[in-house]
């Protein structure tokens, strides 16, 4: 960090708004991130609620996406990375000694930023997850499931000709559904979007965003994203992330018309900072 | 300006577009203000040659108010601003609204100015019409100098003078609806008198307008239709 961003740094003092909810589906307080001796979270607090898209946004490098992976300890995945304080699913503790990783990661699904369907069939895609749940008790509800999941991500009337044929023969947008229908296929509650749409033309874009609108009846959702105008389409409340802390975190409305915090005023306006 | 840090933005040509805005804003102001002092004087003076200038010029309000729409209607769609530059740009279109009307009315003044003094009429009530229409005069003065300098302060306390127009006009209103009544044959010269004084009454209104919008647009908070009492208490700083 050089002298004008140490200075920065220093002044950032606690989030600005309220990083609690009523009635929060996840909780995270007082997180710190390291990865080895470097900290890449500065006791950030946020509440993840229930039927609400949540933005995250920040330069590069702001620990958005690292926050992000701490909400189904994604983290665990990288051998430097140590991660302090209390997280909970549903008032649960996500380090607690009978937490299986591998059901909050079915619990808590992630959509990462490439499309990355298994060279498997678009069928086989969606029922993966399901199969090794063992969430079907036979094919007719393992088709149920599949059918079910493709439809909610939007996909089903354009594939359901072709349910053999690979994932990857799929378009960009049409493989990052299909990501999205296998998130679904194992019924989390909440499903993480590490920029979903950065791969994606206007329209793929606009397809998942209605997507997500819809997602959101039933499921807790935090979107990071590099697009401002798209936390701002998607998104109910907006997280500023800068150097590792949690800025700013307030109603869309309010972030994009009148933020109360400096560093997020110019972020979003685009000014120096 | 300054407060809202309008030429730090990553993008130098975004920062021209806004400051290019923004002066435009200043002159339409300016040559707003210098019609409706000429319209009042043409008024006061009775003079024709002054009045039609005035109505004459409306058009080059008219052509800033188009121009400067179309430049924020551009940054809408091509930068699509947020935060204090979107307030600006929302600002901005309500301003210019609102000047144009002040031109309107301005125009109008310098209308009837020129028709009275064509028909020979004797204004009667320039006393009166002087001392409401130097209260206008300063009230714009003040509105456009509180969005120039963004001081909601000002702003503020400048809105809270239209109640001495209103007061002004109320009085004027009442003394020509007497004359009227007593007098049938001049109903055309009063009528416009009245008319005149209708429109220094507007141009009050519109300036209130404008020091709402700074309002907004420095605090981001809307404070039209909200008690004079209710906005003194939130945002006045304490002495």
């Amino acid at each position: 960090m050089n002298d004008s961003h140490q200075d920065v740094f220093d002044n950032i003092k606690g989030t600005v708004g309220d990083v609690t909810v009523d009635n929060p589906k996840m909780r995270l307080s007082n997180v710190d991130v390291f990865y080895g001796e470097k900290q890449a979270i500065f006791d950030v607090s946020l509440d993840i609620a229930n039927n609400e898209v949540i933005a995250m946004i920040g330069p590069s490098g702001c620990g958005k996406s690292t926050f992000l992976r701490c909400l189904n300890r994604m983290n665990d995945t990288i051998p430097t990375c140590k991660v302090t304080g209390e997280m909970s699913l549903d008032g649960e503790d996500l380090y607690g000694p009978n937490l299986d990783t591998v059901l909050l990661r079915a619990r808590v699904g992630m959509v990462f930023q490439k499309p990355n369907p298994f060279a498997k069939s678009i069928y086989d895609n969606v029922a993966y997850g399901p199969r090794i749940h063992g969430l079907a008790s036979n094919r007719a509800e393992l088709d149920e499931i599949v059918v079910g999941s493709l439809q909610k991500a939007g996909l089903y009337d354009e594939v359901k000709d072709r349910l053999d044929a690979p994932g990857t023969s799929l378009s960009g947008g049409q493989q990052q559904r299909l990501c999205i229908a296998r998130t679904i296929a194992v019924s989390p509650e909440v499903i993480l979007m590490d920029e979903p749409c950065s791969a994606l033309d206007p329209i793929a874009t606009a397809k998942i965003e209605e997507l997500i609108d819809e997602l959101r009846q039933n499921y807790a959702i935090a979107i990071v994203t590099h697009s401002m105008q798209q936390a701002a389409r998607v998104s109910q409340r907006t997280a500023y992330f800068h150097l590792g802390k949690l800025v700013e975190v307030g109603s869309t409305n309010h972030i994009f018309t009148n933020p109360s915090h400096e560093l997020t005023e110019n972020y979003i306006t685009g000014r120096f900072g | 300006m300054d407060k809202l840090h309008l030429d730090q933005h990553i993008s130098q040509q975004f920062n021209n577009e806004l400051e290019d805005i923004r002066n435009k804003v200043l002159a339409m102001g300016g040559l707003v203000e210098q019609q409706v002092s000429k319209g009042l004087t043409a008024l006061l003076e009775l003079d024709a040659d002054l009045g039609n200038e005035v109505s004459t010029a409306d058009f080059e309000v008219n052509k800033l108010e188009v121009e400067i729409d179309e430049e924020c209607i551009q940054i809408l769609a091509r930068r699509q601003p947020a935060a204090s530059d979107l307030r600006l740009i929302v600002t901005v279109i309500k301003v210019i609204t609102d000047l144009e009307r002040i031109g309107d009315e301005a125009e109008k003044m310098g209308r009837f100015s020129a028709e009275l003094t064509e028909t020979g009429q004797v204004v009667n009530y320039r006393k009166e019409l002087r001392h409401l229409g130097e209260l206008v005069k300063s009230m714009l003065r003040d509105a456009l100098d509180a969005f120039a300098r963004l001081d909601v302060d000002a702003a503020i306390k400048t809105a809270a003078r239209d109640n001495d127009i209103n007061t002004e006009y109320e009085s004027l209103s009442r003394l020509l609806a007497t004359h009227l009544m007593e007098d049938p044959r001049n109903v055309s010269m009063l009528l416009k008198i009245t008319w005149c004084a209708r429109a220094l009454e507007r141009i009050g209104d519109h300036s209130v307008n404008i020091c709402e919008y700074v309002v907004y647009l420095v605090k981001g908070r809307d404070i039209r239709h909200i008690s004079f009492d209710q906005i003194q208490s939130e945002f006045l700083s304490k002495p």
